[in-house]
């Protein structure tokens, strides 16, 4: 007789019966989704490194597969719109696995009454980035929900991308001594979509970085860069990543804050905001580990890339505290980097 | 913003850590009042540069933290009324009440909506003419100007549809109850520097001399708060307890005199709870007059609504500065910021919240 499923749902997780927005917030509470729910349910050796994407081998080689939902409002914003988004999202997780993007599938959830021309926007938007990226979008579906049960339009993209090098790039690669860089200034995405949010609008010239790593991912391979892991800093920001690789790889990463790179308008917004940068989204930037060695050929590699001109160099992985990420400041002191419940919220005053 | 750089400087900050231990003779406990400042404290390690003797106490200036229990039950009862908008503060949507918070109140289908402004809350009630528009106004007098004017505005317009759920307190009479308290430890203040940007010194006056007491009123940057500690140990050293200003970049002497004046018009001084601290005699601000008709407890006729403290959670010890976050036994276990007991382990301006986030303790 086949094993009886467990059929018992392990919700209330952190004592929510029913799914709330946190849930979806990249922090401790989809930690928490993943951990109790998806991963025991679909328990398997390729899910459980918990990468962006998945790699698997075929006959003909090895290759990496991944999916990304989307759900943005407002549709477009500064820098980029939810099209472009739902291209890159996907292609930046399949280049996290070193992985050279090459199709997509493109699933549309459309609210009833969204107008043609938004649509058309958005297609032509995605038609630009898979361009652009060497993709090609070569099957995809279309529902159509009640006004009011929809956002506009959410969009989920999956792709497939090959492998062509014998590495290993993933969180359990990781090693006490890499160095950690990251490929550019951290927060803009997540600050230009704030700003443009219904309800907490506030003037500024933030524009996403919303882009492509793929091309920039390829000029490290190419440079035989002994890349040990990528991870795109996506919602969460880079102190999620870094919480989530500390965690996974078992070893302590120690940032230093000076090094890491913070334009102005993101610093000003988020002060003015209380939140903190380093939990903001990002949607065209990495951080990626590699040996000590090999930190300076990688920055200059990351430098001479558009998506990497300021790179910077903002810590290195230690054996000692297994799983902690900590960050040292201007003062000389240090403080813990830990996961977020939710989204962060702006403060009262 | 220019002072970011200037007034997180290394350098400087370790030239006041350096002269406050010249200056130090003997133990002194100071306390921060704003939750803002508790933060800086702590995700810089503002604490660990003092020389030992210095302590710093963490004070009730978190506007999330002392709304009491019952106004959270008040403000997700108004979510679950099917013609209602709830508008808040982000910061104030995890705070749990006795039957679950915010987010839950939205995930059940309530139409709760977080804002940055009382204004962009009046102006949902301007769009949706059938439905009754509340903004749950919490916090010192730093969001009471914004609160008023939402309310004068919608007076002056006839919006009908919009009103608040107040929950305003107010600084100086919660410094008095701390510093009344028989267990009080505090023997200088760094007073807010916002709160002081709306209201001025003058008030706090009166108390630095009754309780022989100095009073710095100081900014939330880690130079602001630094040369605060400085200025405040030098008077306690030398036998003062002067009213002095270290924020001078933001208050004036006499504070804001609009916004002042437009509290004044809309609020009247009563009698408020704090979550932790009981209730404090003329502590909380109260619509007054004519805008008493945009009191959404009113509307919604939620007076009945009472709930007590979990008895677990020692808010009001944290609170009042007689225990640190990590001396509390459900801290870190039984008390997370996914799981909170209580609001100053949810709020970004709580104390519990700074040292989960930022503090290497084991528990």
């Amino acid at each position: 007789m086949p094993e009886q499923p467990n059929l018992v749902c392990p919700i209330p997780i952190k004592d929510y019966p029913k799914v709330v927005l946190a849930h979806g917030g990249g922090g401790s509470f989809t930690h928490d989704l993943i951990e109790k729910m998806f991963l025991p349910a679909f328990e398997n050796p390729t899910l459980s490194r918990l990468h962006d994407g998945a790699v698997f081998t075929t006959d003909s080689g090895r290759m990496a597969f991944s999916t990304d939902s989307h759900v943005v409002s407002p549709l477009f914003f500064p820098g980029g719109d939810i099209g472009s988004l739902s291209v890159y999202g996907t292609v930046n997780d399949l280049a996290m696995c070193g992985a050279r993007p090459q199709y997509l599938s493109a699933g549309f959830i459309l609210e009833e009454g969204l107008p043609m021309e938004t649509l058309w926007k958005i297609i032509q938007s995605m038609s630009r980035a898979a361009q652009e990226t060497g993709c090609q979008i070569v099957t995809g579906d279309t529902k159509v929900v009640d006004k009011g049960k929809g956002d506009g339009v959410f969009i989920n993209t999956s792709g497939v991308g090959i492998i062509e090098h014998d590495r290993n790039i993933d969180p359990t690669e990781v090693h006490p001594g890499d160095a950690v860089l990251v490929s550019g200034d951290i927060g803009r995405h997540g600050m230009a979509v704030m700003a443009v949010r219904e309800g907490i609008e506030f003037e500024t010239t933030l524009q996403s970085d919303c882009a492509s790593l793929a091309e920039l991912v390829q000029d490290l391979l190419k440079a035989n860069v002994p890349v040990h892991c990528l991870r795109d800093l996506t919602r969460g920001g880079l102190a999620t990543a870094m919480v989530e690789i500390a965690q996974t790889s078992g070893y302590s990463i120690h940032l230093d804050e000076n090094w890491i790179p913070l334009c102005r308008e993101v610093s000003s917004a988020c002060e003015l905001l209380g939140l903190d940068p380093l939990y903001v989204a990002n949607e065209g930037r990495l951080a990626a580990f590699v040996p000590s060695a090999y930190a300076e050929r990688a920055l200059q590699v990351m430098h001479a890339s558009p998506q990497g001109e300021s790179a910077s160099i903002i810590g290195r992985v230690a054996k000692e505290e297994a799983g902690l990420v900590t960050m040292t400041n201007d003062l000389g002191t240090s403080r813990l980097i830990t996961r977020l419940s939710g989204e962060q919220l702006p403060r009262i005053c | 913003m220019k002072y970011l750089d200037e007034y997180r400087d290394g350098e400087a900050v370790r030239r006041f850590a350096d002269a406050i231990r010249k200056i130090t003779t003997r133990p002194w406990t100071l306390m921060e009042i704003c939750g803002g400042q508790t933060h800086s404290i702590v995700r810089f390690g503002l604490d660990e540069l003092l020389p030992e003797q210095i302590s710093l106490v963490h004070g009730p200036g978190c506007p999330v933290c002392v709304t009491p229990v019952e106004l959270i039950d008040k403000a997700i009862e108004i979510a679950s009324h099917p013609k209602a908008i709830l508008c808040s503060f982000g910061d104030m949507l995890r705070v749990p009440g006795t039957r679950g918070d915010l987010f839950s109140a939205k995930a059940n289908g309530g139409d709760v909506r977080f804002v940055y402004s009382p204004l962009d809350a009046l102006d949902i009630a301007r769009k949706n003419r059938y439905r009754q528009v509340v903004f749950f106004a919490v916090g010192f007098e730093t969001t009471a100007p914004a609160n008023a004017m939402a309310v004068y505005q919608a007076h002056r317009e006839g919006i009908e549809n919009f009103s608040l759920l107040v929950s305003h307190v107010l600084v100086p009479p919660a410094m008095e109850a701390l510093l009344s308290a028989a267990d009080n430890r505090v023997q200088g203040f760094l007073a807010a520097g916002h709160v002081c940007a709306i209201m001025g010194e003058e008030e706090y006056k009166p108390i630095a001399d009754r309780y022989s007491v100095p009073i710095v009123i100081t900014g939330f940057e880690p130079l602001d708060i630094m040369e605060g500690i400085h200025i405040c140990v030098k008077q306690l050293e030398t036998g003062l307890s002067l009213v002095d200003n270290q924020y001078a970049r933001s208050v004036r002497k006499e504070g804001n005199v609009h916004a002042r004046r437009m509290i004044e018009e809309v609020f009247e001084v009563i009698p408020r709870k704090w979550r932790g601290l009981g209730t404090i005699p003329q502590s909380g601000l109260g619509l007054r007059g004519d805008y008493k008709a945009f009191d959404a407890e009113e509307r919604f006729s939620l007076s009945k609504i009472s709930a007590e403290e979990s008895t677990e959670c020692i808010a009001g010890e944290i609170l009042r500065g007689v225990k640190k976050p990590h001396q509390c036994s459900a801290f870190g276990n039984r008390c997370t910021p996914d799981k909170p007991l209580g609001a100053p382990m949810v709020s970004s301006e709580g104390a519990c919240a700074a040292y989960y986030r930022h503090r290497l303790i084991t528990v």
